[in-house]
């Protein structure tokens, strides 16, 4: 039976050697064929004793089935560098710059407006506008600020021709929602605010989000429990230093403002004041025909810039109105 | 208010260091802003006393001077024109170590030997005054550090008093609270009455009705004021920021800072006649201390005389009247004005006096007789001379009235949220001078005089809670109803333009809401705009009319730090004088210069153009859910007459956008194509209800047609005749090509448009479509005179 093994040696080293797909085919025709030596073989055992025959159809089966899986071997192999090769044509540098438009940022003010607010709508309080032009009334009378009240002169007020002003504070807003609604109540009241006065430290005009709780029960413990929170949740930071010390607020008494000691990261150390609030004063509820021996409530007031600033360890406020896009566009989304 | 820490602790006992005692003033609700030492160690610097002065030979200016150091003399040259011999200054000697790391040497001066410097209160860092050398009174002695005579080793409070706390202006205000506080023992003053040594008295005559409640004056006579104030007199009123002037200035000073009772001290041979307080009339004038003349408005409260005003009352007194050298003769004044009356008066007239802040808040209407009487005492003490009786005046219905609160002990649980027994709130209050009478549940509550600012039952409240102190109260999360926190509609909008611009490649913007009268009207024709009356600058003067100018500004600053793309946005409200007053309304505008989005290493650089910016004004009004948008060529003031759109919305015009004047944009210095739009994002209906559509299950059939008409003939034109002409199978209509060109008259353009045919129900048929597609084009071409492209 040399002749079978002497084909299949032959067949193989063929197949090894083959490079092409087309080579390959004509190989199987070659010894699988038809008329291929294998099968030619096969065919000539019936010159064969009776006896021989199966012991050799054996061989030539065995020799077969070999070839043929040499042979699917072989394909698969070049069938993979075929492809190998096609996708390597394809190849592209991806360290290029993906394509599309670049993403903008928002402003940081407007980022951490939206987060005060979104931390004060998760605990119930609901959001509440006003007008920036408003009257004596709104944004001074009725908030316990009467015409030759010392406080008057914190807030250096921006006047207009029709004797109208910019409104100093959000608190306005307050009085509005009180005296239309009345109590119970639970809201803030976030927006630009105008004061008179430009110099490193301050800029004519910032932002306020401002909060009032009308309710029963609510006193300063529920209001520091809320304020404890708002600014742990603020900030990050369960451990939070936060201290609370006697004020004064025209609209509130008591009244509190807070400090908070931030992380050296910021750059900063020692206690520095983040808000203002109180419990509302009697005459404000008054003043909008709530009965102060009926309701009680708090408010608090907080800076948006200010917070900004110590969340980002930005330390000159005019930043922000500068609008540099180096400057807006660290912030993300 | 500065106070130096030792003068406090003169005043109180307290075991609490320097730190303790800045967190205790600032638990009592007198913040202390900042801690500063009054200066450094002055190693070397004596008390030297100048025994002779001669000219220097070969310089005009510079003197020899021989100085005692308490063991021998020293030579020293010295350059301040004040030095004479007797006097006895600050010597620095040889070693002496000055701030600023100056180091006092040796040295020839002009060929002389020099031993040393004679030293101003600026070279030594204790005082501002640089004109000559410090010039001390005899009693020091010669040869001690001045470190150690002038007590320096000392810090200096900056107190943050708040309005409603005049009571703490003084020394022994901030001194009475802190003890109420920390327990610590108060030294209050104990003050004698004068016995007075003369009769002379000067007629007080108040005639304003409600400007003046009390007024008490005393003239001294045969005073001399060659003497000098005694050195812890001017040390506390340099350490409070208070510049000495001479003794009897200074005593008033000195006890407006112990007591907080403002004082003023006339020339008396200048007066003629009564003294009156009366309201001034329109258009009087005198010279005031500082040299200025003031011309009063009808009505300001003034101290006058026969001839006219002497003094502008609580304020700043008269320049003729003032106390000199060469007076003898005094007029002392301590009186109690009116905080209504005074307020504003010191900001009218531009001038904040130390005087003029105690009145506006307040002072003790009981204190004006303590004060003249220990103001007396010292001025007698320093510069001698015969007090006479006091004068009083007082207006009888203004006269000082102990009020009664009613107070019920429950308040405190109430508004606070603790717990505290009747007894221990008597106690508290009483710490504070607050008489309590215990009526059951009813109490009569009495606050000191000087507490003027308790009117209330709340302001007890937090008297008690001050007392406890804030950090006591426990910190409880509240109770409350549990219902969703809710944002209202305009804020919706706002966010999610906030978010859709900021990936669409904006960043956002805040801009001040006023800008100037001319940057008012880049957009707008010369209007009612709404003025301020107080504005910051002319910068700043007007309530902006429009976003778009603080927005270009914007563009300028970043195109100006090479940023050659800029693209920014801002919400925010314009505001415009109205009928009624004043219409606010919220505004969204943006501004794109630059490059295209697309711009990039794969398609090149492309500039912008007008459909980059209508394209995001699209996806923003989509995203707001604003249907059935058009823009229809337009242009406001400011605008690209031939490239901008107005927007509307439904039958509401929201806004404009387009390429910016090229007039406009040379004006303002901008040298390439700006495009903007400016959209009202106010009331929008953007929470309409959206209703659910069956998606179809049939196919849709597609059809593509090729029209050629007018150049001139909008594309809208012809969209609007294919949605008028086609029957409800039409399901979506594209506008795919627009072609100019060869093939095609010069003066017609080829639309390409895309149908989209469905039916929800059924399959159409090409009979059906084809239908549908003569009707239209043969609508389009009897209405636009369009024809099918062959």
């Amino acid at each position: 039976m040399s002749a079978v093994s002497y084909i299949l040696r032959e067949a193989s080293a063929k197949i090894a050697a083959a490079s092409a797909l087309t080579e390959l085919a004509e190989i199987r025709i070659h010894y699988l064929g038809k008329k291929g030596e294998l099968t030619s073989l096969l065919k000539s055992l019936g010159k064969l004793p009776p006896e021989e025959k199966p012991a050799a159809g054996q061989v030539i089966n065995a020799a077969k089935n070999e070839l043929q899986h040499l042979l699917n071997a072989k394909k698969e192999d070049l069938e993979k560098n075929i492809a190998d090769i096609s996708l390597e044509k394809e190849s592209i540098d991806v360290t290029l710059p993906g394509r599309g438009s670049v993403q903008g940022s928002l402003h940081p003010v407007s980022i951490v407006q939206q987060r005060i607010e979104d931390l004060f709508l998760h605990m119930g309080f609901s959001l509440e506008r006003g007008p920036e032009v408003e009257d004596e009334h709104h944004n001074f009378n009725a908030l316990n600020i009467p015409e030759h009240h010392p406080a008057r002169a914190m807030h250096d007020t921006f006047y207009l021709e029709n004797g109208l002003l910019l409104r100093t504070h959000t608190s306005p807003v307050q009085i509005r929602v009180m005296s239309e609604r009345g109590a119970p109540l639970r809201i803030i009241s976030p927006g630009r605010v105008y004061r008179c006065d430009y110099d490193q430290t301050h800029t004519p005009m910032f932002h306020q989000v401002e909060g009032l709780w009308l309710g029963d029960g609510v006193t300063m413990s529920e209001l520091k429990g809320l304020l404890d929170k708002f600014l742990q949740s603020f900030f990050e930071h369960d451990g939070l230093a936060i201290r609370y010390r006697p004020s004064y607020f025209p609209f509130t008494e008591p009244s509190m403002e807070v400090d908070i000691k931030i992380n050296s990261e910021y750059g900063i150390t020692g206690w520095l004041e983040v808000l203002g609030c109180g419990m509302v004063h009697p005459r404000v509820l008054s003043n909008v025909g709530i009965d102060p021996r009926e309701s009680s409530g708090f408010a608090f007031g907080m800076g948006v810039e200010r917070l900004a600033m110590l969340k980002y360890g930005i330390s000159d406020l005019r930043l922000f109105f500068e609008n540099d896009l180096e400057f807006i566009n660290q912030f993300g989304r | 208010m500065k106070l130096s820490e030792k003068w406090l602790r003169t005043r109180i006992d307290v075991e609490l260091d320097s730190r303790q005692l800045e967190d205790s003033l600032t638990l009592c609700g007198l913040e202390v802003d900042s801690v500063t030492q009054v200066c450094d160690p002055l190693p070397g610097v004596i008390v030297g006393k100048v025994e002779e002065v001669k000219r220097h030979p070969n310089a005009e200016k510079l003197s020899i001077c021989l100085v005692s150091d308490g063991d021998a003399s020293l030579q020293v040259v010295c350059g301040a024109a004040n030095v004479r011999a007797g006097m006895k200054t600050a010597l620095a000697t040889p070693g002496a170590l000055l701030p600023g790391n100056k180091v006092i040497k040796k040295t020839v001066i002009r060929g002389v030997e020099s031993n040393g410097m004679l030293c101003s209160a600026s070279e030594l860092g204790i005082g501002e005054d640089s004109d000559g050398i410090l010039d001390y009174p005899e009693d020091l002695s010669i040869g001690d550090e001045l470190f150690e005579v002038l007590g320096l080793d000392d810090n200096i409070f900056d107190i943050d008093i708040t309005p409603n706390r005049g009571d703490c202006f003084s020394l022994i205000g901030v001194a009475r609270d802190l003890s109420a506080m920390t327990g610590g023992a108060l030294k209050d003053f104990d003050i004698p009455e004068v016995v007075s040594t003369s009769s002379q008295v000067r007629h007080v005559d108040i005639l304003s009705d409600s400007g003046c409640q009390n007024y008490v004056g005393r003239i001294i006579k045969g005073i001399n004021l060659q003497t000098k104030t005694p050195i812890d007199i001017s040390e506390c009123l340099r350490r409070s920021g208070v510049r000495p002037i001479n003794p009897v200035v200074d005593v008033t000073n000195f006890v407006m800072l112990e007591l907080g009772q403002p004082m003023h001290a006339f020339d008396d041979n200048q007066i003629n006649g009564a003294i009156e307080v009366r309201e001034s009339s329109r258009g009087e004038a005198f010279h005031l201390l500082d040299g200025n003349e003031l011309t009063l408005e009808e009505g300001s409260l003034v101290i006058a005389d026969k001839d006219g005003p002497i003094a502008l009352a609580g304020v700043m007194g008269g320049l003729g009247s003032s106390v000199t050298d060469q007076t003898t003769d005094i007029f002392l004044e301590s009186a109690f004005f009116d905080p209504i009356s005074l307020s504003g008066v010191a900001r009218k007239y531009r001038m904040r006096t130390d005087a003029s802040i105690r009145f506006e808040r307040g002072v003790d209407p009981l204190m004006q007789r303590r004060a003249i009487e220990r103001a007396t005492a010292m001025i007698v003490e320093i510069c001698g001379g015969d007090p006479g009786p006091l004068t009083c005046a007082a207006s009888e219905e203004n006269c000082y009235q102990a009020p009664i609160i009613n107070f019920s002990p429950a308040s405190v649980n109430r508004l606070v949220g603790i717990t505290v027994s009747p007894e221990r709130i008597i106690k508290l209050l009483e710490a504070l001078e607050i008489q309590v009478r215990v009526e059951g549940d009813n109490w009569l509550v009495t606050p000191p005089s000087f507490r003027f600012d308790l009117r209330e039952e709340a302001d007890l409240v937090e008297e008690v809670a001050r007392l406890e102190g804030y950090d006591n109260i426990p910190s409880r999360s509240p109770v409350g109803r549990l219902e969703p926190g809710l944002l209202d509609l305009d804020s919706l909008c706002e966010r999610a333009a906030r978010k859709l611009l900021a990936k669409k490649g904006y960043s956002e913007a805040i801009t001040y809401s006023f800008i100037s009268s001319d940057k008012c009207e880049y957009f707008l024709d010369e209007g009612p705009h709404l003025k301020l009356v107080n504005p910051i600058s002319n910068e700043m003067e007007v309530m902006r009319p429009s976003i778009l100018p603080g927005l270009l500004d914007v563009s300028i600053y970043n195109l100006n730090r090479q940023h050659n793309t800029v693209q920014v946005f801002e919400i925010g409200r314009v505001y415009r004088s109205g009928s009624e007053g004043v219409a606010e309304a919220k505004y969204l505008a943006g501004i794109r210069c630059g490059l295209s989005a697309d711009s990039g290493w794969t398609s090149g650089r492309r500039e912008l153009d007008f459909y980059d910016i209508k394209h995001d004004v699209e996806v923003l009004l989509a995203e707001l859910g604003m249907t059935e948008v058009r823009f229809k060529a337009n242009s406001p003031k400011g605008f690209h007459p031939t490239r901008t759109a107005e927007i509307w919305v439904g039958s509401d015009s929201k806004g404009f956008v387009g390429a910016l004047s090229p007039a406009l944009l040379d004006t303002i210095g901008i040298e390439k194509p700006v495009y903007a739009f400016e959209i009202c994002i106010e009331r929008l209906d953007a929470q309409k209800d959206k209703r659910y559509v069956p998606v179809s299950k049939y196919p849709s059939i597609r059809r593509d047609i090729n029209i050629v008409l007018d150049v001139e003939l909008e594309a809208q034109s012809l969209l609007d005749v294919v949605w008028a002409n086609s029957d409800d199978i039409l399901h979506d209509l594209q506008l795919l090509d627009v072609y100019q060109g060869q093939g095609i008259d010069s003066l017609k353009k080829s639309i390409t448009l895309s149908l989209i045919f469905r039916n929800n129900s059924r399959t159409l048929t090409d009979l059906e479509i084809e239908n549908a597609c003569r009707i239209i084009l043969s609508a389009i071409e009897k209405q636009l005179g369009g024809v099918l492209r062959e």
